[in-house]
């Protein structure tokens, strides 16, 4: 068993700042992650990150974007402390090196973004996540932070107390994909999961492969509640055939959008009469996939997006990279024929609940970046709020975990206050199958090591538990493999959940995840190797893209209204009378229970009033 | 270790008898060569597709576990084409559909996480940024030459990894300014002059095609002195830094291994002109009259 005072799970932009931020706090502090660190996703943002760094800019001008942003679903004490600490954080990036873009007078360039009444997004040329990634992950060597790379973490050693609000996490067990071995990692002070996107919930997204969402999944069956998991960002410009992301910049240069016709659909059809291609990204994705369903999308699948028009030499100037992107991921040349685009799966703003400190409800169980839900992202993320949310609430967890004192937090996690249960029938039974038989639902927790289990047993145990599911994995000879489980799953996700949300589509998502969960009590793996056995992690994973599912799926039937990016056919508008509150859903040992609280509107000094979020 | 270097000298100037232009346009007509080349065979898989319209894969497999796969061996795998479909999509439909133990290291899919560095028909790419239709079939794909196999495609990084980390590869300034919001400038010129060298995304695809780096294992390799021009050539680090970069790079497995061949540079996936840039830090450090050190 390895042993540190502070375990980071995942190293993209939230776990290396998580680390360095622990090491300065003098813990003895390693990473565990999947990937070697710079292979993370975070390298693929390309944007920039939003900062008050102007005079005649403010972080309170931040916030309230962010929260009218959020379509009023963000809690204040999360989005002010974003927007109050991202200026010095992403300052303390400049002073590490990243290479930024510059002014003439040498201070770092910013721009405009959607949703931002200043232009505070920071950037490094059009690759601003590769540069962050790999600056910090310069840090670390520099700190010589270990990293066990390359090891996959497969379940939290969290004590087994009735209520979650009990229960202490103790370390890790994980799976070293070279050779194998299953080992527990025992964490003195605290774990800290920084496991980022979930997008392979989904058949078509900008998220990496990687992104299956495991530390949500992990935390959520060791008791942690997921939070605001209906919502999900939609990309309108995804290339089809990869999810490769082609920038909003594309038709903020007049790029144009048409369907199968040659119609100009979006104001032919009147999806935006006055913006056109430059309305929300929701409002494109829909447009986009109404064409596609009353069938004039091309090869009913996708759109066209046109930019020849501008000319060769407009384009080469502005949007080089967006030629390349093309031609590599598409095989299409932008300068002589339309790219096709479709919408994407890009951004999950819900995830595992936690206070503006990083803190789960589970003591010593943190978690940070875009797995986590403080909420700083509410109904909708602005973008260039990711990636400072990396490095603001990676770098608190990692103080917290490491013991620092840390300020109250005023946000609550767990069921404590005034919280609600709901009342939603489903289709199905939810949660894990068989229960109420004779299985027990494999949680985290480690049960039955006893009240007086040390951490070290607890690990252990759970060790011993992990052994027996993966040699259980290994040994059965056949039944069915985790590709067809899961693509199941992402086509009807992708079919159902979608920009469209209706009652009947969002049940039969439900039923398809029963089915899948039914059919996963049959998996088997190939490959029986113990060498680099991918074929054995997919079907891990895929584990957790089934838990994920349900929650975004019952996040959303619940929510009987249209906030941010969450849209309801039979329910056209805000409701704010009903639905200033937060879904919740707990593993509650295998019988999923949804409940609400309250959203803190109240900030520092001012409370934000709901206003209509038009731009 | 200091009788090395006049060798590693007399290897440059021979290198150098050779003009630096003629070079370049050796090279060019290399580049036209095997484009024209390409093209035929393109046009060749362009045929045979339009009869069937899969494509034939040839795997390199070996797993030393698995007592069939001891011995390396190549698969054939047929796989339906799609429009826009690269050797990666093609390797993972291969997986999904046929045999879920072929092992490939793949995550972003779209060249930023550099994961997926192949031998893909003889040369060093990225498999998620290589279209099937500009290959002639069958498509043979092997892990990266000249380093160790894991599995299949899979490769041990491990070296790469130390030579990248034996550079200090991090921003060492004595100049920071006092306040935490207080920028440390940079002009435009200066991350411009750098830009291409923090393109790197450690796919080592580099690394695998320089012959140097096959014969001496402990040559620093095209990415980590490229790591290290990164932050020479950045006018933040100062004046005194920069001299200890030099000789971190000067040292016998540095730059002067470079034998200006531009293997690293025409597989470089992100177009880093990686020669030049060694090139570069070698003129650096003669001026740096550091050379006789
Ligand atoms: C194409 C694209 C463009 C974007 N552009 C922008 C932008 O311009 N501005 C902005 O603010 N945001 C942007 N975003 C969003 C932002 O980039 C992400 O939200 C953010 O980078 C996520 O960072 P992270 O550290 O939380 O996760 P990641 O960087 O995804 O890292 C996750 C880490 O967790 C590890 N991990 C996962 N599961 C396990 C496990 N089971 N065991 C061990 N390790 C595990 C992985 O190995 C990885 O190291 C963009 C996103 C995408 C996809
Ligand atoms: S220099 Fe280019 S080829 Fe070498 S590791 Fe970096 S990106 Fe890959
Ligand atoms: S899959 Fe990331 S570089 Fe190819």
């Amino acid at each position: 068993m390895y042993e540190h005072d502070v375990i980071v799970v995942g190293a993209g932009g939230a776990g290396l700042r998580a680390a360095i931020a622990a090491h300065e706090e003098g813990a003895d502090v390693a990473i565990v992650s999947k990937l070697h660190p710079v292979r993370s996703h975070t390298g693929a943002a390309e944007g920039g990150i939003n900062a008050a760094l102007r005079e005649a800019d403010s972080w309170e001008d931040h916030a309230y974007d962010t929260m009218k942003g959020s379509d009023y679903l963000a809690d204040a004490p999360a989005a002010e402390t974003l927007c109050k600490d991202s200026p010095k954080e992403t300052i303390k990036l400049e002073h590490w090196g990243m290479a930024f873009s510059r002014d003439d007078d040498g201070r770092v360039s910013q721009r405009p973004f959607g949703g931002l009444s200043f232009p505070r997004t920071t950037y490094a040329g059009a690759e601003t996540g590769h540069q962050l990634l790999h600056t910090m992950y310069e840090q670390l060597v520099k700190r010589g932070i270990k990293v066990y790379d390359e090891w996959h973490v497969t379940r939290l050693a969290v004590s087994d107390e009735e209520r979650p609000e009990d229960r202490t996490c103790h370390g890790i067990v994980a799976y070293d994909v070279q050779t194998g071995k299953i080992e527990g990692f025992r964490a003195r002070n605290g774990v800290i999961l920084a496991t980022g996107g979930l997008g392979q919930v989904y058949d078509h997204t900008t998220n990496a492969v990687a992104n299956t969402g495991d530390g949500v999944a992990m935390a959520y069956r060791a008791g942690v509640p997921m939070e605001d998991m209906e919502f999900i960002q939609f990309h309108p410009t995804t290339l089809p055939s990869t999810g490769v992301l082609i920038t909003e910049g594309v038709r903020g240069e007049g790029g144009i959008l048409y369907n199968e016709n040659g119609e100009r659909f979006m104001f032919e059809y009147g999806y935006a009469n006055n913006l056109g291609e430059l309305a929300s990204r929701d409002v494109v994705s829909r447009a986009e996939l109404t064409e596609v369903n009353e069938g004039r999308g091309i090869e009913d699948e996708y759109v066209h997006l046109d930019m020849r028009h501008l000319g060769e030499e407009r384009i080469i100037d502005r949007l080089e990279n967006i030629i390349h992107l093309s031609e590599d991921f598409e095989g299409v040349n932008p300068l002589d024929a339309p790219m096709p685009v479709k919408p994407g799966q890009h951004y999950a703003m819900g995830g595992v609940e936690t206070d503006e400190n990083g803190e789960t409800c589970i003591t010593g169980l943190y978690a940070a970046g875009e797995c986590a839900c403080a909420s700083v992202h509410g109904g909708n993320r602005l973008g260039g709020n990711a990636l400072p949310e990396l490095i603001v609430f990676g770098k608190r967890a990692g103080h917290h975990a490491a013991g620092k004192d840390m300020e109250t937090a005023k946000i609550t996690t767990g069921k404590v206050g005034d919280y609600e249960e709901a009342e939603l029938e489903s289709p199905v039974q939810l949660g894990e199958v068989g229960i109420g038989e004779d299985v027990v639902a494999d949680g985290g927790a480690a049960a039955d090591a006893g009240a007086s289990a040390s951490g070290a047993d607890l690990v252990q145990r759970a060790v011993e538990d992990e052994r027996e599911t993966i040699d259980a994995l290994l040994e059965k000879e056949d039944g069915i493999q985790h590709a067809e489980i899961r693509e199941r799953v992402q086509k009807s996700m992708t079919r159902n959940v979608n920009v469209f949300r209706e009652e009947e589509a969002l049940k039969d998502a439900l039923r398809d995840i029963r089915e899948a969960r039914e059919l996963y009590q049959d998996v088997y793996v190939g490959d029986k190797s113990r060498t680099f056995n991918t074929d054995l992690l997919q079907t891990l994973e895929t584990r957790n893209i089934l838990d994920i599912a349900e929650g975004i799926t019952l996040g959303a039937l619940a929510r009987n209204e249209f906030r941010g990016a969450h849209w309801r056919k039979e329910y056209q508008e805000r409701r704010d009378e009903e639905w200033l509150k937060h879904t919740l859903l707990s593993w509650n040992d295998g019988e999923p229970e949804l409940w609400y609280k309250p959203v803190i509107l109240e900030g520092e000094n001012k409370t934000y009033e709901p206003k209509v979020r038009s731009y | 270790m200091s009788t090395q270097v006049p060798e590693q000298v007399e290897d440059e100037s021979s290198a150098e008898s050779v003009s630096p232009g003629k070079q370049k346009r050796d090279q060019k007509k290399r580049e036209r060569a095997q484009r024209i080349q390409e093209q035929r065979e393109a046009e060749a898989a362009e045929k045979a597709r339009s009869e069937d319209d899969t494509y034939h894969l040839k795997v390199f497999r070996y797993d030393p576990e698995v007592p069939e796969k001891q011995e390396p061996r190549f698969d054939d795998f047929y796989v339906p084409y799609k429009q826009g479909m690269t050797v990666l999509d093609a390797l993972m439909w291969a997986r999904d559909h046929y045999d879920s133990s072929l092992t490939f290291r793949h995550s972003c899919r779209q060249a930023i996480c550099g994961s997926d560095a192949l031998f893909v028909n003889g040369s060093q790419r990225l498999g998620c940024k290589t279209q099937l239709s500009d290959l002639a079939e069958p498509v043979r794909i092997e892990p990266l030459p000249h380093a160790d196999v894991v599995k299949d495609l899979v490769v041990d990084m491990e070296h790469f990894y130390d030579q990248m980390e034996a550079v200090e590869p991090y921003f060492q300034t004595n100049s920071l300014p006092d306040g935490e919001l207080d920028e440390q400038r940079q002009t435009r010129e200066n991350r411009e002059k750098v830009k291409m060298s923090t393109r790197c995304i450690w796919c080592s695809a580099c690394m695998s095609s320089c012959n140097i780096a096959a014969g001496d294992n402990e040559y620093l390799g095209p990415a980590a002195i490229n790591k290290a021009y990164r932050f020479a050539m950045d006018e933040r680090e100062g004046e005194d830094m920069k001299q200890r970069r030099l000789e971190i790079l000067e040292q016998e497995h540095g730059v002067w291994r470079c034998q200006t061949q531009f293997s690293c540079t025409e597989v470089c996936p992100k177009d880093i002109p990686l020669t030049e840039h060694i090139q570069e830090l070698k003129r650096e450090a003669i001026k740096n009259n550091l050379k006789f050190w």
